[in-house]
């Protein structure tokens, strides 16, 4: 930069729109505006609303309306199936993640379009192949009604259609991350002697924990969440059958709002917590990078 | 550079997490499906058709699908604005609404679509701005829009961010001081970076809309022939019975998505050529 431009350079660059500085504030001003007033109508509105409905006839009202049996049963349900599932969606996720990344083979493109599938399914398609399978006029509908086994308006369905809608989400976090890290100290210390799952946990699992760790808080919170899916396999039997989501649902359609947006702030809740340890993953990933 | 591995390897378990994982996706989704498939194939052209065209099934595909490619598009707008926000200009609190851009598709469906109604009903907050000047948003078509608008949000917002930061900037500067106005700009060099990404947003969007259950039937109010989206279709011929009405309309829908994740694939692909040829 010997001498530098000229000062007449300088200025007739500052005329230029791009260097005009009013004009730039204003358009930042106006995007800026556009963007809070978009995401304030659709989200921070309904978001307030939530609480604001839950605790609208005092806090006691808020506290009281989940010591209503069915409620609790709702919840109660919704963590047990909660708890079937993410287990055993991450079994596979790792599963499927190793066997994707890893390896190079025919088909592989395939497979990962069929994992992803769920996710672009209708949350109702996800629960209605179930019922054409299961349901009374389904498929294995006769064999399951004569040995008294219920699978669809049961718990098993439940599990069935909230395993189906949440079974990308481990997979679909691990592989990209996984192939990015590359095979050389997997490869490493099984030339030194490792085994499979000691490779795995010790060399594998330490690199790649925070993706899983997203992946698995992810699943978890389209499983306590879903409603289409499970809406359709359920049968909305009060107290028995009703998911959260699902009992947010009946409590609102008897205007019991308090009630309703009170399980609602539950989930919201969670939704809140899950977007935090995604923040806090991405912080680490980004920290561990540099 | 990419180390990826040949088949030939020394690492152990490939046959292992290849078949449970194989033997799983088979046994939840591949084998259902198929169930599916059959279903509306034992159906015959003449019934299947006959579903597909009852007026009443119709009219839901007409809302389904219009009112995703409407809020699809309301989300390019408003989403590039916003991605273009975060991505370009500093102020207070950009990071915590950054993270709150995923919360769409975090919170649950139900919850967002309780919320909105209570919002944009008649005596809702913004409900109440907007019933004097004659627009009803909740339980009309225009709800469904809303719905489905925050439900493809992230989608749009999240597929243009990354394009927007690889904008070279030099490239701007170099176009400014060669005299060209924003306008030339963002037409010929933002634009032509971020259209992939944009594309693939909005086809994200707006398969996610068509599908989209949970968020809208709250707010739409669903009437027959008026405000009836094509999932709750669905449900509507489950609870007659009617497994076959079912399983026509489900099957449809099914080939569209196909057909979307297909082209999503496609202009990715194309994306990123376009990316390395700008590159060399």
């Amino acid at each position: 930069m010997a001498g530098g431009p000229s000062k007449a350079l300088l200025a007739e660059l500052a005329s230029r729109p791009g260097r005009d500085s009013f004009t730039s504030s204003l358009i930042k001003g106006a995007f800026i505006t556009l963007s809070l007033l978009f995401l304030a109508a659709l989200l921070f509105a309904p978001l307030i609303t939530v609480f604001a409905t839950a605790f609208s006839k005092g806090i006691a009202m808020y506290f009281g309306s989940f010591f209503d049996s069915d409620t609790l049963a709702a919840i109660r349900l919704t963590l047990l199936t909660a708890a079937i599932v993410v287990p055993v969606n991450t079994v596979f996720g790792i599963a499927a993640a190793w066997a994707m990344a890893k390896f190079e083979f025919k088909g592989k493109s395939i497979l990962i379009t069929l994992i992803d599938l769920p996710i672009a399914v209708s949350p109702v398609i996800s629960g209605l192949i179930y019922v054409l399978l299961f349901g009374m006029q389904g498929w294995f509908g006769a064999w399951l009604q004569e040995r008294d086994i219920s699978i669809i308006f049961a718990l098993p369905g439940i599990v069935l259609a909230t395993m189906f809608v949440t079974f990308p989400y481990v997979a679909r976090e691990l592989i990209p991350i996984m192939q990015q890290l590359g095979n050389d100290e997997e490869e490493a210390a099984i030339t030194l002697g490792a085994g499979g799952l000691m490779t795995f946990f010790h060399v594998t699992l330490p690199k790649v924990r925070w993706g899983l760790v997203y992946g698995v808080i992810l699943c978890n919170a389209r499983a306590m969440g879903e409603f289409g899916a499970v809406s359709v396999v359920s049968g909305h039997i009060r107290g028995l059958t009703t998911t959260m989501p699902l009992h947010v649902e009946i409590l609102y359609n008897e205007y019991n709002f308090v009630g309703a947006f009170a399980v609602a702030s539950l989930l919201t809740l969670l939704a809140v917590v899950t977007l935090v340890i995604k923040t806090l993953v991405e912080w680490r990933t980004g920290y561990a990078k540099h | 550079m990419s180390a990826t591995l040949r088949q030939p390897s020394i690492l152990p378990g490939f046959g292992l997490t290849l078949g449970f994982s194989s033997f799983f996706l088979c046994a939840l989704v591949l084998i259902p499906l198929t169930a599916l498939v059959m279903k509306t194939a034992s159906m015959g052209w003449r019934d299947f058709l006959e579903v597909l065209f009852d007026p009443r099934v119709l009219a839901s595909f007409r809302l389904s699908f219009g009112a995703s490619m409407l809020a699809a598009l309301i989300n390019c707008v408003f989403g590039f604005v916003i991605a273009w926000t975060l991505v370009r200009y500093e102020f207070p609190g950009r990071k915590l609404i950054d993270a709150l851009i995923d919360m769409p598709f975090a919170l649950p469906t139900a919850v967002s679509g309780i919320a909105l109604t209570a919002v944009f009903a008649e005596n809702g907050w913004i409900g109440q701005q907007l019933a004097p000047l004659g627009i009803k948003v909740a339980y009309t078509w225009i709800g469904v829009v809303v719905a489905l608008t925050l439900i493809g949000m992230p989608f749009v917002v999240r597929s243009i961010q990354p394009a927007l930061i690889e904008v070279q900037r030099d490239l701007e500067d170099a176009a400014e001081t060669l005299g060209a106005g924003r306008f030339t700009i963002f037409r010929r060099i933002i634009l032509p970076t971020v259209l992939p990404a944009l594309l693939t947003g909005f086809t994200m969007a707006f398969a996610r809309g068509v599908g989209e259950y949970g968020s809208v039937i709250f707010i739409a109010g669903n009437l027959p022939m008026k405000t009836e989206i094509a999932p709750l279709l669905i449900v509507i011929k489950l609870e007659q019975f009617d497994y076959a009405g079912a399983a026509a309309i489900g099957f449809l829908m099914l080939v569209i998505s196909f057909v979307m994740l297909l082209s999503i694939n496609l202009l990715q692909t194309w994306g990123r050529r376009r990316l390395v040829a700008a590159g060399r």
